[in-house]
């Protein structure tokens, strides 16, 4: 069986999934749910390199640089507000974050 | 031949690897275990980019995001007292929900892949690149000039990021002594110097 | 020449009714009566004078319009005055009549509250009514036809503080609506097929409408002109009280007696019936029409006599006299003889309003108890109202000479000629009439005036004549109505004396057909006695002297004898109780289904609190979306997202 392009986008796909279902079962954990969310981008980026590869086109490889430093700027700013978070609360349990509710 | 059935052996290993970290991500208990598992799936994938012959981005990953953000994950999960047990009660209420949605996005990307081609070579190798490819040299030269002005915008995101992430965790608590900058900056003679004329003392 | 007094005759009374009305208690009472008298008598002089012009001087019929309201789809809505024989004997009329009333008002309302408003009411009455009968064109007639509504709703419910006032004047408002709606399609079906209002235009184009024909129902083509002066009849049967829209007439009574006298006997009343004749060019091309008209008039003059004859309200006996003499008016219509019918209108004018206020003098002397069967005797107490009155009586019953004897006598004659659908119907009834007019004038002569007293001891102390302001306008009101058919029975009737006013038809011209026997009043006189009316009418006066004079426990025994029919007229034939009972609960039915189902339910429930619900609904139902957990909204977003993915798959 060769690798291909479908090889890697499945395999994004998988990890994509994977974290979906880790954002439905730690809704609570705040920490855990950035995890996921990096973990998202990072299956995000296995495509636009993968297309990229195949496409011979190297604005994927780019893109997944420009996402990288988003990524870092979002993983850094979110990690600050969990901190001020837990300063406040004692607490990065999500359902407690309910200030907003009617 | 050979380089083909290794290709494979690398992809389908470090795929494995990179599913089995993930799932360890989602399933820990323990965040910092989680985060662990993370750093797992980062290097897996940095090495999945070399085997796509994207070797800026693999080192980059490793480097930024293992190096960097991952060890920002670590310290925050350890600094913080986290109440595990209550965070993980009743999870499996929407992993239904998860699920579902979870084998929608598979199915949904296994149709792309095997039904409908959307007009991509997806059954072909991927194409050569010529001997002399150096990954960063040309990463850098459209990185430099096709990209230089969102370049430039990406180091002020990071930049401000920077900022934020610092405004947002400073404490200020009362009783700590601190430099007043702009006070310093705007500070008058008059307001440290008082020139007070003194009565000779007179000799009794 | 004449305009500016053509102008003059109506807005006199208009002027006086705005300075008695708006100025009333800068003036006073005496202020109030003597510019409403003085602007009236002016109209009187003025109307004499103009139909001097129009009789002796031969002057030309006057048509023109005085204002251009207002001009829409090409056509004019003018005020303006045609000025013809027709139109002046009326106003002669109109303002004669009007002047008597009042004179007598200053007597009959001296002690009441509303004097001042009292007069400029019936001002404005006459201004409204002169209007109606000076109009050249029907946009005018209507608002005319409009106004004696309204003052006639105002003066029945003059005493506002009497719930059965309050009453009767709403009925009468509402019947005269059901007429006036179908006056209104009648107009409109003329501006649909003439394109005009204008008198003189639509009768010239009137022979081209019979021609056409409209389907009210799938293959049923009828006659247009019929459909519109079946219309304008339904009008007239509103105004003029004919059935089965008359229920308004008898209550109408409720008002003053000078407003009963004036407006619903000798003046607004007749509307309708001057309307019909004015309208003699539309009506003469529908025989079908005329027929209906014929029918309706013939029931109305024979049945609302019946209840003349058990009613013991002295004014209401006269109102139902009132309500059979516009049934013998509409009967002359329909058999197109539009001249008998005028010219009864005219005596019947004088006399009628000579009865009510007889009445009225009776009513003030018996300090306003109206049941006959508190009377009897009156005649020496008060003289002068009873030979008046008397006069009156004798008129109404077409005594051999007086006045209408000649306008009545010549309307039997003229339907006996008529060959149209119903003619035979309405001579017997008619004729019968005549007999049920006698017995019931009588009956109330000799319960009011012979006999002995029947009022209480107090009330028979008080007894007097009333003031000369009451007995003058009686005494002037009797002279016309004993003397004024002899001289003019020949000119109005067969002399041609309306000329191009009316139209008939050629086959229609019954009292052509008379008017070839015709020879002087005395030949009219004499031709009288050798027919049955006269012989009726002393008949019924006879069976009324021997009913309530000389066996008065006869009336009694008949009634228990005849118990079935007695109710049957009692219950005013139970026009009333279908009214109130079937239509007017029929409409409230109605009105409550609409209201609790179309507006309750539908409107208020269904629309408005409905969406109002349904947005609460809503927003309950999205609340719980916007739980305010912040995974939820992650949630969203990501099943979201794969909704979105899937959905760009499938239109890939």
């Amino acid at each position: 069986m060769n690798v291909g392009l479908p090889s890697f986008l499945l395999l994004a796909g998988i990890v994509f999934s994977i974290a979906i279902v880790g954002i439905f079962l730690n809704r609570r954990n705040l920490i855990v749910l950035l995890m996921c969310i990096e973990l998202m981008l990072l299956a995000v980026n296995f495509n636009f390199i993968a297309f990229g590869r195949w496409l011979g086109d190297l604005n994927g490889q780019v893109f997944v640089f420009f996402i990288l430093t988003v990524a870092a700027a979002e993983s850094a700013i979110g990690l600050a507000i969990l901190v001020v978070l837990f300063r406040e609360r004692r607490s990065i349990n999500v359902e407690n974050l309910d200030t907003m509710r009617g | 031949m050979t380089a083909n059935l290794l290709t494979s052996v690398l992809f389908y290993f470090y795929g494995a690897v990179l599913v089995a970290a993930s799932l360890g991500v989602v399933l820990a208990r323990n965040p910092v275990r989680a985060a662990l598992c993370l750093v797992l799936a980062f290097f897996t994938s940095a090495v999945l980019w070399l085997l796509l012959e994207a070797e800026f981005l693999g080192i980059v990953l490793v480097l930024v995001y293992v190096g960097a953000v991952m060890v920002l994950f670590l310290f925050v999960v350890m600094m913080l007292d986290i109440n595990v047990a209550q965070l993980r009660e009743g999870l499996v209420r929407y992993a239904w929900l998860g699920a579902l949605v979870a084998g929608v996005m598979i199915g949904e990307v296994a149709y792309v892949v095997w039904f409908r081609h959307l007009g991509l070579p997806l059954a072909l190798d991927a194409p050569p690149l010529p001997l002399a490819y150096s990954n960063t040299k040309s990463l850098g030269a459209v990185l430099y000039t096709d990209y230089l002005l969102p370049f430039q915008l990406a180091a002020v995101v990071l930049l401000v990021a920077i900022v934020a992430a610092i405004s947002l965790t400073t404490r200020r608590r009362p009783g700590y002594k601190h430099q007043d900058i702009a006070a310093q900056v705007a500070v008058r003679s008059a307001d440290r110097l008082r020139i007070v004329k003194v009565e000779a003392e007179k000799r009794p | 020449m004449m305009e500016p007094v053509y102008l003059a005759i109506p807005l006199a009374p208009l002027l006086a009714a705005l300075v008695a009305g708006l100025g009333g208690r800068l003036i006073g009472r005496t202020g109030a009566h003597t510019v409403t008298i003085l602007a009236v008598a002016v109209s009187f002089v003025l109307s004499v004078w103009v139909l001097k012009e129009q009789l002796q001087d031969g002057a030309a019929a006057y048509n023109g319009a005085v204002y251009t309201w207002l001009l829409t789809d090409g056509v004019p809505m003018e005020i303006g005055f045609l000025i013809d024989r027709l139109t002046a004997l009326m106003m002669v009329v109109v303002t004669f009549v009007s002047l008597m009333v009042h004179v007598y008002t200053v007597g009959y309302m001296h002690d009441d509250d509303g004097y001042t408003r009292f007069f400029a009411y019936i001002s404005l009455f006459t201004f409204s009514m002169l209007m109606l009968v000076m109009s050249n064109n029907f946009l005018q007639l209507f608002f005319g036809w409009e106004a004696v509504g309204l003052v006639s709703y105002l003066l029945i419910g003059f005493w506002y503080t009497r719930p059965t006032a309050i009453f009767a004047a709403l009925k009468a408002f509402l019947v005269n609506r059901v007429g006036d709606f179908g006056f209104l399609v009648g107009i409109a079906g003329i501006v649909h097929y003439t394109g005009s209002l204008d008198y003189a235009h639509v009768f010239h184009a009137a022979p081209l409408v019979a021609q056409q024909s409209l389907s009210l129902f799938e293959g049923q083509p009828w006659n247009a002109m019929t459909v519109i002066c079946i219309c304008l009849f339904v009008g007239a049967m509103g105004k003029s009280a004919q059935v089965p829209l008359h229920v308004w007439l008898p209550d109408s009574m409720e008002g003053p007696t000078p407003i009963s006298a004036l407006i619903h006997a000798a003046t607004m009343v007749t509307a309708g019936i001057f309307m019909v004749a004015r309208m003699s060019p539309l009506f003469e091309l529908s025989p079908t029409a005329l027929s209906c008209v014929l029918v309706i008039g013939a029931t109305t003059a024979l049945f609302m006599g019946f209840l003349g004859v058990v009613n013991n309200d002295i004014k209401r006996v006269v109102a139902y006299s009132t309500l059979s003499q516009l049934g013998y008016m509409t009967v002359a219509l329909g058999a197109s003889a539009y001249a008998a019918s005028i010219f009864h209108l005219m005596t019947h004018a004088f006399f009628k309003a000579l009865l009510f206020l007889g009445a009225g003098s009776v009513i003030i002397a018996m300090h306003h108890e109206q049941d006959m069967r508190r009377m009897g005797g009156l005649r020496r107490q008060l003289p002068v109202t009873y030979w008046t009155t008397l006069m009156g009586a004798l008129a109404l019953v077409g005594f051999p000479g007086f006045s209408g004897f000649f306008s009545k006598d010549a309307l039997i004659e003229a339907v006996a000629e008529s060959r149209l659908p119903g003619a035979g119907y309405a001579l017997f009834c008619v004729t019968v009439g005549v007999f049920v007019t006698a017995l019931y004038t009588f009956r109330m002569i000799f319960m009011t005036f012979h006999g002995e007293g029947r009022m209480d001891a107090h009330t028979r102390e008080h007894l007097h004549e009333s003031p000369w302001v009451v007995t003058v306008p009686l005494v002037l009101l009797a002279i016309p109505s004993v003397v004024v058919g002899w001289p003019t029975v020949g000119p109005v009737l067969f002399g041609g004396y309306f000329g191009d006013a009316i139209v008939v038809q050629p086959r229609h011209d019954v009292l052509g057909l008379l008017g070839h026997e015709f020879s002087g009043p005395a030949g009219f006189l004499l031709h009288a006695f050798r027919s049955a009316p006269v012989y009726l009418a002393a008949a019924g006066a006879v069976a009324a002297w021997y009913l309530y004079l000389k066996r008065p426990d006869l009336p009694a025994m008949l009634r228990q004898r005849l118990a079935p029919l007695y109710r049957v007229l009692d219950a005013k034939y139970g026009f009333d109780w279908v009214n109130e009972n079937v239509l007017a609960a029929g409409a409230r039915a109605l009105g409550r289904l609409f209201w609790r189902v179309g507006d309750e339910l539908l409107i208020d429930g269904a629309l408005v609190n409905g969406s109002a619900r349904a947005v609460g609904w809503l927003a309950a139902v999205t609340r719980h979306l916007q739980s305010g957990y912040l995974y939820h909204y992650a949630f969203a977003m990501i099943i979201g997202l794969s909704a979105l993915l899937g959905w760009l798959l499938w239109n890939a």
